[in-house]
């Protein structure tokens, strides 16, 4: 076991920054493949399949893009409260709030013209997010209330909530007493570009990292949550408080959970409805891990994981079912942390102590 | 109807509702139990959740397989504990960040849990825990049917909880356990193996879910769905807040919650709040949140009862 382990040290050490990333995907990949085979599936076959599905034509390349658009802008909403070392495990209650407030807003308004409902859709979205945030962020900044379980059952609120509206105030009149809406105006949906499937949203996600790079980068205010993130005891002395800080990353990131939830409602699906997500909320969680709150990295590993999630759509032929893709993720995150806290620290004489879990 | 009998009535259908909180709390019991522990030893486990999914669905497996519960059992036990195994590796020996490893656990294993269901989802069960009617303590008017009215494995968990409670409390093995969450630098300068305590706590978090998952494919709701557990296990992690780390209050928190996680069906079944069943599903959750937020503000007053090394990796000399 020991050998195994200074081995493994030994190969992580070597292997710098994005390097340990890079390998903890193969890993993943390949213990996921094992995993495959102990169920009586060739590795082989459902690599390829992964792969090709995946990333292996042109029709693939495009709807692996338009996938990582919402796992992007959840990977973002996971990541930036992680700067202030705050652990946002609800992105996927703040996608469905989003999707709920957008379809809601563009249901009420059909007539507007889409120069004025596709801002306001947008707008509903972000702002359901956010809420749906703040109802975890508020008790964490007032009094310090775990955000961790807070946001995590307030995934469950909102699916339950979902389910509610589409058999009450937002079933549709031609549902036939299925629970969905009614289709969205085509004014509340982005516009594509050129005659390709993808869409305008696509920008989303590389604005609002280049966007928050910039506000983290140059502000007072984005000082302050580096500050915080590297030592929340230090930025407490000088006199800084989180409550702003907290307030705002895990506000900012369910505006952009609850964007990724109204791109989905507007322009992949057209209409409210259940499984709209299939999980995009944790898989961000694995994708903010594996980035290491990089915002760039962020954005790096959702496209390679959008792309897991229609190479799984294509595993499913092989009756291998949707969830292996999440099973995949975890795995890789696991080689992730191993490998980083094997290159980090000698076998047994880590450099530095490591933070404690808790927040 | 008259006066006397409606309150009969009443009285009848607040019992029943009292006997679905015990059982639907058990496997919260479970889970919280084993949390509890781990935690004391210095270690958060958020795998609960997935040790839970694969616990459910190794336990249906193996019953279906081999046609009786008990194997089942034994089987969820066993794949919690491996579950917990990987979580004690990279939290304990790896020292990684310890909400990072629970968090993997909880989503790799449910996308396990629905690899190797995939063939029985949805599928009837072959046999299941029955309810059982303890003799004479069974009989007592009320108490009898709240109490003492239930599949085995309820009454399994009024026996474990004095046991931890005793263990923690009582003895050697507790003392030290609790000396490795408090204090795993003072703890080791007497010679007690922190890593050993802790790995040792961590798997028996991990058995306890295992447990709590086969509560639920074998008893609760016989059968496997992805994602039975429906944030079972969240819910469990928030209750060892509720709880203060303590057994006891482990057990007055697990069979309340479990008596609003009842609610809803008993609720229509029995046509009392008439709201709809989506609004009453949202009540374990939302009251989750709001005993969470309870305890933090009152919590403020005074100390909570939190293992001073919770969280922290361990490392000699530092």
């Amino acid at each position: 076991m020991k050998a195994v382990i200074s081995l493994g040290g030994a190969v992580a050490r070597r292997a710098k920054g994005p390097g340990i990333q890079l390998g903890a995907v193969a890993a993943g990949i390949g213990l996921s493949a094992l995993i495959l085979m102990t169920i009586g599936l060739s590795p082989g076959d459902s690599l390829t399949t992964l792969f090709r599905g995946a990333f292996g034509s042109h029709f693939a390349l495009t709807q692996s893009t338009l996938k990582a658009v919402p796992l992007a802008l959840c990977g973002l909403a996971v990541a930036l409260p992680l700067r202030i070392r705050l652990w946002n495990i609800g992105a996927e209650g703040q996608f469905h709030l989003g999707a709920i407030a957008a379809a809601w807003v563009a249901l009420s308004l059909p007539d507007l013209p889409t120069g004025a409902l596709l801002p306001l859709t947008i707008a509903a979205g972000m702002a359901g997010g956010a809420a749906w945030a703040l109802l975890a962020a508020i008790p964490r900044a007032i009094w310090g209330v775990n955000e961790i379980i807070t946001t995590l059952l307030l995934n469950y609120v909102a699916l339950q909530l979902l389910a509610y509206l589409l058999t009450g105030p937002l079933q549709g009149s031609q549902s036939l007493g299925f629970p969905i809406s009614d289709v969205l105006p085509s004014g509340a949906a982005l516009p594509r570009l050129g005659s390709s499937l993808i869409h305008a949203g696509v920008f989303f996600p590389l604005a609002a990292a280049a966007l928050l790079i910039a506000v983290l980068r140059f502000t007072k205010w984005g000082y302050e949550v580096r500050m915080i993130g590297a030592s929340p005891e230090a930025a407490r002395v000088s006199g800084m408080s989180a409550t702003k800080s907290i307030l705002v990353t895990l506000g900012a990131g369910g505006a952009l959970a609850g964007l990724a939830g109204t791109i989905e409602v507007t322009n992949t699906f057209g209409q409210l409805q259940q499984g709209i997500s299939p999980g995009y909320g944790y898989m961000a969680i694995a994708i903010a891990a594996l980035a290491g709150t990089n915002l760039v990295a962020t954005i790096a590993v959702a496209f390679l994981f959008g792309g897991f999630v229609i190479g799984g759509l294509a595993l499913q032929v092989l009756s291998v079912p949707q969830a292996f893709v999440l099973m995949l993720q975890g795995i890789i995150l696991f080689c992730a942390v191993g490998g980083a806290r094997l290159a980090a620290a000698r076998w047994g004489r880590p450099r530095r102590k490591e933070a404690p879990s808790t927040p | 109807m008259g006066p006397a009998e409606a309150k009969g009535g009443a009285v009848h259908t607040l019992t029943t509702l009292l006997a679905a909180g015990i059982a639907a709390g058990t496997p919260l019991l479970f889970a919280s139990l084993g949390e509890i522990v781990a935690e004391r030893a210095g270690v958060v486990n958020l795998g609960l959740e997935g040790m839970m999914l694969l616990g459910a669905v190794t336990g249906f497996l193996v019953m279906d397989a081999s046609g009786s519960v008990w194997p089942g059992v034994l089987a969820a036990v066993a794949a919690g504990t491996v579950a917990a195994g990987v979580h004690a590796f990279f939290a304990v020996t790896l020292r990684a960040n310890q909400i990072i490893s629970g968090l993997g656990v909880t989503i790799a294993g449910a996308g396990l849990a629905a690899i190797i269901g995939r063939s029985v989802v949805g599928k009837a069960p072959k046999t299941y825990f029955h309810e059982v009617r303890v003799p004479g303590l069974g009989h007592i008017p009320g108490l009898g049917t709240i109490l003492f009215h239930h599949h085995v494995l309820v009454f399994a968990g009024y026996l474990i909880v004095p046991v931890v409670w005793w263990v923690l409390r009582g003895t050697r093995l507790g003392l030290h356990l609790r000396a490795v969450g408090e204090n795993p630098a003072a703890a080791d300068a007497m010679g007690v193996p922190v890593a050993l305590y802790r790995w040792g706590a961590v798997l028996f978090g991990g058995a306890m879910a295992g447990l709590a998952g086969a509560t639920f494919s074998l008893a609760e709701s016989p059968g496997w769905t992805e994602g039975m557990t429906a944030g079972r296990g969240w819910i469990a992690v928030a209750l060892v807040i509720f709880a203060t780390w303590d057994p006891l209050r482990g057990l007055v928190g697990a069979y309340l919650f479990g008596c609003l996680d009842a609610l809803p069906g008993w609720d229509q079944a029995n046509q009392v709040l008439n709201l709809q069943p989506t609004l009453l599903g949202m009540i374990p959750y939302v009251a989750t949140i709001i005993v969470l937020i309870a305890v933090t503000v009152l919590g403020l007053q005074r100390r909570l009862g939190a293992p001073q090394a919770l969280g922290a990796p361990y490392v000699r000399g530092e």
